[in-house]
């Protein structure tokens, strides 16, 4: 066992603490589920142009490791409650859709395809179970229209942080996103990010890998080099209030970036002197990894070590990445008992501005 | 009060020598102008390199995307006689291996051949690179060993200069880039492994600047800060091919030196690979081993640039979990982020380990006598 | 407090610097623009000599894209990793609290001054027609 489970699971909320599952994964939609939340061009070219199965091939959720054993478990709402949030006591959930809409080349197919499936979230999953939460899909592609599409939802508290693919066109930290991050800013998303690539360029520096092994091994590089991006272009200084929430993303390789960083910021600080703090203090403000995977050791002494590296254990949240195959989906062997409320829910409060646990 | 007053000792080299003998793993000599390295060349090549310069994928001639600190130079390492650093061996021994105790330094040539497109060019910048080292460094200097730089694109011309290179056994390592046009496990490349192998002579892996393809797998970094961590990721990438395409079941005797570009990521990088193989292992049925047993049999590092994080018990932990007997000490001398051996590893160390750090790791990798 | 002689002003031309010894310690002197400053010329981090590094200022900036360099001729560079020091204090930019160095008091005393003491002036003759830098510690 590489992992603990969630103890009292049975217990009421109230005197548990609060538990929320920052990452579970709905089935993604297809044209049918889609074209209704489409404008009628859009679902008209849905179908006649076969834009159906939209599934990212860095992260294809198809192939073994991250297929259910039951599809019926991310069928639908109900599905969902009766695998994973009845049973593991959850009171909320992030739902995180993975995209072809990521990756699209046409910036209004990827708006569109974003506005459908919010609205598809919206009427399928959040309006039929009171504990979901759900990850906002905009077009990195269309800065303009992911502008507008935050400004739509703003209303509905439900979308809780706008969703980043890992591997995009541009490093995050780049300016042309910077109207996006001040829209989610301004009504209180989190930026979520999560393995995915629109595969404009391999992981790397030398192409793209021949296996799958091979390229989810390198996740945790443009995990780090999306954490540098964001820091060193200063994204932190114009959004200060900006939280971004690492999915999947591992926790181990996260203090050895930190060094790096804040060892060569002590001269390289002059390339860009908006950074005023060591970029260890930046990271550790603004940023939050996920618990599942868990890529620490296995044994446990070792895993607590490495846990004890992150400046402030208020940066670790609980998720299960239901429902893909993990030996299980508890916390981190090696996370002391006294961390455990905040990882399993009341960090993830502290995090998300808009998540309010209302139904509690 | 008596303290007494010394006349100005400005520009002249600390005299206190460490005393812990060093092997120097990666030390940059430099031409002393372009044209020296054009001198190396065939007649056919120099008058190709004059008309045409050398074509490469970066996108600037003479200069580097990402301008670096210093020029990328420790500040007090310009000869005296003029020229660029580590360009005057005289001022290299008066700087470096006297002070510092080294009794063998390894060089660490950044030939142009690795990355140039034109494979018949590169082959001869390499060949040029080959003979500059013996002529210009290993001849006059005892304590210097040298690297073999291959054209790796073109593995066959590879083969005939590793060839000629391994007879003289001063050249103690087979060098290519990190960044190669695929990733480093490719079959394509498979022959220069075979060859390392069967000649005893581990392949080294220098960070490079430049490559064919992003620096991160969400495009090009704006800046140096994020272009500099990224030199780590090349390596990983291509250890992680190597390990997973089978590389080392193919060649079980290959060593492997990951160099320049530090080594915390080592450990999570281990640690994310034995997770990953658990769940993907149908996908990879062939291989015969855990990633974590590769690393640990065929993979050194070098130390430079060292891990400073905030408690010295984290940079404990790292060398434990690495192991003291896979790293490598190493200078980068002449380059800005330069590694001083009394005072890169400010962690509690038994003598014996730092003799292994500093000196008797290398001996034995590199079979230095 | 002793007052030291180390040298005669014109061997620390403006925009230079020069290292001297007393007892033990290394200190760095820097002339910039006729104003002479002294601090320790060991870096902290890993021994580089802080007179051979590049005088500047500060590179700051309020937002992105907004560079500026303030406090012109203030700030040595380590000449290794580029670590910053205040020439009048010591402290560096990076972990002013932490990561400093010791500043020392520089003045410049014309020779005719000099000749009755309290003055340590021990391997060099002093001429009343120069002008002479006093290091106090």
């Amino acid at each position: 066992m590489t992992t603990q489970t969630l103890d009292q699971a049975g217990t009421p909320a109230a005197t548990r603490g609060a538990r929320i599952d920052c990452d579970v994964h709905p089935r993604l939609p297809r044209r049918l589920d889609l074209a209704p939340h489409a404008p009628k061009y859009w679902a008209e070219m849905f179908d006649y142009r076969a834009i159906d199965r939209q599934e990212l091939m860095t992260y294809a959720t198809s192939t073994l490791p991250l297929r259910p054993d039951d599809p019926a478990v991310q069928a639908d709402a109900a599905g969902l409650a009766r695998a994973h949030l009845d049973p593991m006591g959850v009171d909320a959930a992030i739902l995180n859709v993975l995209s072809g809409a990521h990756a699209a080349y046409d910036p209004y197919l990827a708006t569109a395809m974003c506005e459908a499936t919010n609205r598809w979230l919206a009427a399928e999953w959040l309006d039929r179970d009171p504990r979901l939460r759900a990850s906002a899909l905009v077009p990195f592609q269309n800065p303009e229209a992911a502008v507008a599409e935050i400004e739509r939802l703003a209303q509905d508290r439900r979308f809780v942080q706008i969703l980043a693919v890992l591997g995009g066109e541009k490093p995050l930290g780049r300016r042309e996103y910077w109207p996006i991050y001040r829209a989610a800013a301004e009504h209180g998303f989190a930026l979520g990010v999560h393995p995915g690539g629109t595969n404009r360029h391999s992981p790397g520096q030398s192409g793209f890998s021949a296996t799958r092994v091979e390229e989810v091994t390198l996740h945790i590089q443009t995990f780090a080099s999306q954490v540098a991006s964001l820091v060193a272009e200063g994204v932190f200084n114009e959004f200060p209030s900006l939280r971004v929430v690492l999915m999947e993303s591992g926790i181990s390789w996260l203090p050895g970036l930190m060094w790096r960083m804040s060892k060569d910021w002590k001269g390289a600080r002059i390339e860009v002197p908006w950074l005023e703090r060591p970029p260890i203090e930046i990271i550790t403000q603004h940023f939050r990894v996920t618990t599942q995977p868990f890529d620490g050791p296995t044994d446990p002494a070792v895993a607590a070590r490495v846990l004890d590296q992150l400046p402030d254990a208020g940066m670790l949240l609980w998720s299960s990445d239901f429902p893909h195959r993990h030996v299980d989906r508890g916390l981190p062997t090696g996370l002391p008992e006294a961390l455990h409320p905040g990882v399993r829910g009341g960090n993830a409060l502290a995090t998300y501005d808009r998540l309010e646990l209302t139904h509690v | 009060m008596s303290e007494t007053m010394t006349k100005d000792l400005s520009g002249a080299t600390p005299v206190a020598r460490s005393k812990q003998p060093v092997v120097d793993c990666d030390i940059h000599p430099a031409y002393r102008s372009p044209e020296e390295l054009a001198s190396y060349l065939p007649a056919r090549w120099r008058q190709h390199v004059a008309d045409f310069g050398i074509h490469s994928p970066s996108p600037l001639v003479g200069a580097l995307p990402y301008p670096r600190l210093a020029h990328g130079m420790r500040q007090d390492s310009y000869p005296p006689v003029g020229g660029p650093p580590a360009s005057d061996l005289p001022f290299l021994q008066e700087q470096l291996l006297d002070p510092l105790n080294i009794t063998f330094g390894i060089l660490q040539p950044l030939s142009a051949g690795h990355g140039a497109l034109n494979h018949g060019l590169g082959e001869a910048l390499c060949a040029g690179t080959n003979d500059w080292q013996v002529e210009r460094w290993l001849d006059p200097e005892p304590r210097l060993r040298g690297s073999i730089a291959v054209m790796q694109e073109d593995p066959q011309a590879a083969l005939r200069e590793i060839e000629v290179r391994a007879k003289d056994k001063r050249f103690v390592q087979i060098s290519i880039t990190p960044r190669p046009a695929e990733p480093a496990g490719s079959r394509r490349y498979w022959p220069i492994f075979e060859a390392a192998e069967a000649l005893n002579l581990p392949i080294s892996m220098h960070s490079a600047a430049f490559g064919n393809r992003a620096n991160t797998g969400s495009g090009w970094t704006s800046f140096y800060i994020e272009e500099h961590f990224a030199f780590s990721h090349a390596a990983q990438a291509a250890l992680a091919s190597m390990i997973f395409q089978g590389v080392f079941d193919q060649f079980p005797k290959l060593k492997l030196i990951l160099v320049e570009g530090g080594f915390a990521w080592l450990p999570p990088t281990v640690w994310r690979m034995e997770r990953e193989f658990d769940r993907y292992r149908g996908e990879v049925p062939d291989l015969k081993r855990r990633p974590a047993e590769y690393v640990r049999d065929h993979v050194w590092l070098t130390t430079q640039p060292v891990e400073e994080p905030p408690k010295s018990s984290q940079l404990s932990d790292l060398i434990d979990w690495i192991g003291i007997d896979r790293l490598l000490f190493s200078t980068d001398y002449p380059h800005w982020d330069f590694d001083h051996p009394d005072y890169a590893f400010r962690v509690p160390l038994t003598p014996e380990q730092r003799a292994k750090l500093m000196h008797d790791n290398a001996v034995g990798v590199f079979n230095l006598s | 407090m002793t007052e030291h002689v180390v040298c005669r002003l014109d061997e620390i031309p403006v925009g230079s610097a020069k290292r001297v010894s007393i007892g033990p310690r290394d200190i760095a002197i820097f002339n910039v623009g006729g104003k002479l400053s002294a601090i320790a010329n060991r870096c902290p981090h890993e021994g580089a000599q802080l007179c051979l590094g590049r005088v500047s200022g500060s590179a700051r900036a309020d937002r992105p894209g907004q560079h500026r360099l303030e406090r012109e001729g203030e700030l040595v560079r380590c000449p290794w990793h580029g670590w910053e020091f205040d020439l009048a204090t010591g402290k560096s930019y990076c972990d002013p609290e932490r990561m400093k160095v010791r500043s020392f008091e520089v003045s410049v005393k014309p020779g005719d001054t000099l000749a009755e003491g309290p003055y340590q002036i021990e391997t060099f003759e002093v001429s009343v027609r120069d002008a002479y830098v006093v290091l106090t510690l």
